[in-house]
């Protein structure tokens, strides 16, 4: 007689293995080293701590406000306050207007027979009174002569253009972001222009002749009041800084416009009496011609304008958002290093073997691997964010700096998108480490592929083009989702990576980023499934 | 002292690693400064441009390598546990350090003589096709220049300097992804916080004390004057930066238990 004994069975209960036993699992394992909770919240403490470094001694009055004509150099006051538009972005609204009151609908048209430019005479550098008078030059390419009807004549007013270019044929501009081509034109060829309004529709015209009109393009300007100021404007931005900072005077330098208005017809509500001309909105604060003014030519006028009426860009020294996150590279770098000793510590020690037991299915350790990485990384990041930008901007505003407004979204979009950034970065960290299985290999990888292009952009003696395609094609492409002003084609500026502008939209630089992570970890994720731990 | 290095030089040699990180360094330093010299042409980039400079770009990139292959050679050991044998055969442990500097500074001698030969060459050969000619007062690039030898020379030199910082580095926190974090943190972070800082004068005095804008001054060949730092000045800080890497490095090992 054999007794048969009933095998042991454990009186625990299984162990339950679902995803959510995983991440907590690998929450655990990050949580329960000291060293790496240490290093993500000095990660988050660096990166405050760099805006504060970065802001809070900083005294820039940005711009060169007031020559000296006797030595020749800059005063610098405190930074004087851009305009800001319907929009609530900053602006540029510098011209000269001959002007007129105007009560309800109305219309006004008129030729443009000539337009001509100046320049500012000298290096641009040092300006004396002298050189701020100009000298004939070619005219810009955004040079603007044209009608103008205008909420009032106060900087940042809404408003509605149809106008000559420089070399950008007729264009229908409004509320100063926006912006429509019109029919291609000679300068030298006569252009006729006609501004409609009607309600609080503005619609803009043009024709060879006078007599074929063809449309330009039409705005609706919600809350346009009852009596309005329209008429003829010119005006000429300051040039493009050159492309390189090796070329000594690559400095922007003021321009001016002369254009010669004639046949002047007016239908509507206008106000009787004569024309009122003024200079609207001088403040000093980007380079512009002082050798303005109109007089009547015949049935007409000759006006000289400078300035612009346009979004501002960061030409006048202004500071954005980006400056405050500085610190997100050092935070950067110490998050890809906690990202790859997040695998490779555990290949290092042999904790591997116990993990890939535990929970067969490879694939889903590395998933809960990633979603713990990203996790930690986007909140250090985007909480360090969350403070950097408002205590940057506090500290740079209270010593007398001019920080460009962002809305609420924008900065939001920062925020998070700062996040999203950095937690990218240190999954594609993990990634390589799992794929690489050493984490010199991988950290280094990631660096050079995150911040050598950046460098390589921003530092060297790269052409432009060249830094746009760094900012297109490596990862680096992520940092667009930092950018929070918007380039506009209708402004000459010099548009590089190393003034703060990439190349693509901010989503999809960040998209870019998230690609190279993907497939990083899809890589990492064959290894994983086919390899012995 | 001598069979100190010949362990040191057999550890290397039988790593199958150090052969791939040294071809790799060279490559990565030859095939960037290719792409960026292909890249720049008279025509968008103008007068005024350093082209020894230019052509000696990939060493941004090579120098990640050299990093990797100095970091390694000490963590290496911490990782697998070599460095208590390692002490055990040779209980002074300078005499460790000092053999483990000199075959560095060796094979990345070795390399980073080819890798800015191989660079120089590349220059030579696709700058004058993108307009960098005699006519548009671009001398062909030569060693035979003495700026040009100087940068050339002052580039080998700065790789030797970055693995020999490396190293300190790495010998002084053990950790191999920590010492690589902290290295290219060094190297990278300061430039960007360079370009980026608010204030001209903090800009300048950042780029005069950074081991990579200060070392890299050493590549100038032109416009000297306009450089927030000499370029044989810059090496020095980059040296001084190496000493007190391996001076620290040096004294943890000495006091710390293996």
């Amino acid at each position: 007689m054999t007794a048969t004994t009933a095998p042991y069975r454990s009186e625990l209960p299984a162990g339950r293995d679902g995803f959510g036993q995983l991440l907590h699992a690998e929450w655990t394992k990050f949580r329960t080293v000291r060293g790496w909770v240490i290093t993500a919240v000095a990660a988050a403490i660096l990166i405050v701590l760099f805006a504060y470094l970065g802001t809070f001694r900083h005294q820039n009055g940005g711009i060169c406000v007031g020559a000296n004509p006797s030595s020749g150099t800059c005063q610098s006051f405190g930074h004087p306050t851009p305009p800001v538009g319907p929009g609530g972005e900053a602006v540029t609204d510098t011209y000269y207007f001959v002007h007129r009151t105007l009560a309800g609908d109305g219309t006004v048209t008129v030729r443009v027979s000539s337009l001509s430019g100046r320049t500012q005479a000298g290096n641009g550098n040092a300006a004396s009174v002298n050189d701020l008078g100009g000298a004939p030059a070619p005219v810009q390419p955004w040079a603007k002569a044209g009608l103008i009807l205008t909420a009032s004549a106060r900087p940042g007013a809404a408003y509605a253009a149809v106008m000559l270019t420089g070399a950008h044929g007729v264009r229908m501009q409004y509320d100063y972001t926006h912006d429509t081509a019109g029919p291609a034109v000679s300068v030298h060829s006569p252009r006729w222009l006609r501004l409609t309004r009607s309600g609080s529709t503005l619609t803009g015209y043009a024709s060879a002749d006078g007599v074929r009109w063809t449309t330009v393009g039409s705005a609706r300007l919600a809350g346009l009041p009852q009596i309005v100021q329209a008429g003829l404007f010119v005006t000429s931005p300051q040039t493009a800084p050159a492309p390189s900072a090796l070329v000594p005077g690559s400095t922007s330098k003021a321009t001016g416009a002369t254009a010669t208005f004639d046949q002047l017809g007016l239908q509507g509500g206008w106000s009787p009496g004569g024309w009122s001309a003024r200079n609207v909105g001088d403040t000093g604060l980007l380079p512009t011609l002082t050798s303005v003014g109109y007089h009547r030519s015949g049935s007409g006028f000759t006006v000289t304008g400078s300035g612009d009426i346009a979004p501002a860009v960061g030409q006048d020294g202004g500071y954005t958002d980006e400056t405050a996150l500085t610190g997100v590279f050092v935070g950067l770098i110490v998050l890809i290093v906690l990202g790859a000793m997040f695998i490779t510590a555990e290949y290092r020690r042999g904790l591997i073997h116990t993990t890939l037991t535990a929970s067969p299915r490879r694939g889903r350790v590395l998933i809960a691997k990633a979603v713990v990485i990203a996790a930690v990384a986007f909140v250090v990041a985007a909480a360090a964010a969350a403070i950097s930008i408002p205590l940057g901007n506090h500290l740079l505003r209270s010593n007398g700096n001019y920080v460009y407004p962002t809305s609420t979204l924008t900065e939001l979009r920062v925020i998070l998108g700062t996040g999203a950034l950095v937690a990218l970065t240190a999954v594609l960290a993990l990634a390589l480490g799992t794929a690489l299985r050493r984490a010199a290999g991988a950290v280094t990888a990631v660096i050079v592929l995150i911040l050598l292009p950046y460098i390589l952009a921003i530092y060297s003696a790269l052409p432009v083009g060249a830094s746009q395609w760094l900012m297109r094609l490596t990862p680096a492409a992520g940092f667009a989702i930092e950018q929070t002003l918007p380039q506009y084609h209708q402004v000459a500026y010099l548009y590089a990576p190393s003034e703060g502008f990439y190349p693509l939209a901010p989503g999809v630089g960040l998209a870019v980023l998230g690609a190279y992570t993907l497939v990083a970890l899809l890589v990492a994720h064959h290894l994983l499934g086919t390899r012995d731990a | 002292m001598s069979r100190a290095l010949h362990a040191e030089w057999t550890k290397q040699r039988t790593v199958a690693g150090t052969g791939w990180l040294l071809l790799g360094a060279i490559t990565l330093t030859v095939a960037l400064s290719v792409l960026v010299t292909v890249a720049t042409t008279y025509a968008s980039s103008g007068a005024g441009q350093d082209i020894t400079k230019l052509s000696l770009t990939g060493i941004y990139l090579g120098q990640a390598i050299v990093v990797i292959l100095a970091v390694l050679t000490i963590s290496g050991e911490y990782s697998t546990g070599m460095i208590r044998i390692t002490l055990t055969a040779i209980p002074r442990r300078p005499r460790v350090m000092a053999s483990k500097a000199a075959i560095l500074t060796a094979l990345v001698l070795a390399a980073g003589t080819i890798a800015v030969l191989g660079s120089v060459l590349a220059g030579r050969l696709i700058l004058p096709a993108n307009g960098f000619t005699v006519a548009h007062h671009y001398a062909l690039l030569s060693l035979g220049h003495g700026p040009t030898l100087r940068a050339a020379a002052g580039s080998v030199l700065y790789l030797v300097l970055i693995a020999l910082l490396s190293l300190g580095i790495a010998t002084a926190v053990r950790d191999s992804a920590t010492a690589i974090g902290i290295v290219l943190g060094l190297l990278y972070l300061f430039p960007i916080l360079a370009a980026l800082a608010t204030d001209p004068h903090l800009k300048r005095h950042l780029q005069q004390i950074a081991p990579m804008t200060a070392g890299l001054a050493i590549q100038a060949t032109t416009n000297l004057r306009s450089l927030p730092i000499s370029p044989w000045a810059g090496l020095a800080v980059l040296a001084a930066w190496a000493a007190a890497a391996l001076l620290a490095g040096g004294l943890l090992l000495r006091l710390r238990d293996a």
